[in-house]
């Protein structure tokens, strides 16, 4: 029936179709810290309606499941990878609900900084100094939506 | 769906209303004299308990007003609503 990822940052929502017939959707985050791992009301109906305006059909589908977790989320919602001040402590965190995806590459970079003690080029803009210069990641919605 | 009670308008739904993140945030007496890295501290670096989180919360879809709440951060429960500069009241984890 749908045989594609389908993904709409307009009305934000995405869904794909698992090979026993269901529907996989994602939803938004809450707007405040919370450790409930429940999923908000609101927030799954908006989903629901998200999904019928790109896809009526789906109208007589009925929700089997839902599921609700922590994401970690940083003041520009871009993840923090690499070395901090102490010592052999290094941060691959704050992927919000980007983290599946960006396992290649956040690995690869990791493992960089884990080795060498720096930075990976790719990943320099990405380290926790940005919180004391100032040069904040500027790409939310580029990033951090349905994805 | 939260049901918050805005001290003026009584209690509306979450929908109605915009957080702000972590209460009693003071602005530094001299910004001036801060480091880069106290001034980061100041913007960036909040709490995150896992129980009662004294937090700002505006009305933006009623009276535009804002004011604090403490929340638990697990159960949601709201357990005190309280006008913007009050302190914080004494509630135990
Ligand atoms: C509801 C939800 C939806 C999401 N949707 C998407 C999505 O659609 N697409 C996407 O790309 N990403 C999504 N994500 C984000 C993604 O799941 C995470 O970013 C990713 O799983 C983080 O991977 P990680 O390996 O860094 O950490 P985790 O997967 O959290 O792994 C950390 C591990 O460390 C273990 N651990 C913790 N403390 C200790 C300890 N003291 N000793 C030993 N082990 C310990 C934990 O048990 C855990 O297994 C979603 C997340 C949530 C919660
Ligand atoms: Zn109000």
């Amino acid at each position: 029936m749908h045989p594609t990822v389908v993904m709409s940052n307009h009305v934000h929502v995405y869904v794909s179709q698992a090979h026993k017939g269901e529907l996989v959707m994602g939803a938004g985050v809450d707007s405040y810290n919370g450790y409930g791992q429940r999923g908000s009301f609101h927030l799954i109906e908006r989903q629901m309606a998200a999904a019928l305006e790109l896809f009526p059909v789906f109208a007589r589908a009925h929700v089997l499941r839902t599921w609700g977790g922590i994401v970690d989320v940083t003041p520009d919602a871009s993840p923090i990878i690499g070395p901090t001040p102490v010592g052999n402590l290094f941060l691959n965190c704050g992927w919000g609900t980007g983290g599946f995806k960006a396992t290649p590459a956040s690995g690869w970079v990791y493992a960089h900084a884990i080795a060498t003690g720096e930075p990976h080029p790719l990943a320099e803009a990405f380290t926790l100094e940005r919180f004391t210069t100032g040069a904040l990641i500027d790409e939310h919605g580029a990033a951090a939506v349905a994805h | 769906m939260l049901l918050i009670a805005c001290p003026w308008c009584g209690e509306r739904e979450e929908l109605e209303f915009h957080y702000g993140g972590q209460a009693h945030v003071a602005h530094p007496a001299e910004p001036e004299g801060l480091s880069d890295s106290q001034w980061g501290e100041y913007l960036f670096v909040r709490d995150n308990p896992k129980g009662p989180f004294a937090e700002r919360w505006s009305h933006s879809a009623g009276c535009r007003r804002w004011f604090n709440v403490v929340r638990h951060t697990v159960t949601h429960e709201i357990l005190a609503v309280y006008p913007a500069g009050q302190p914080k009241p004494v509630i135990l984890p």
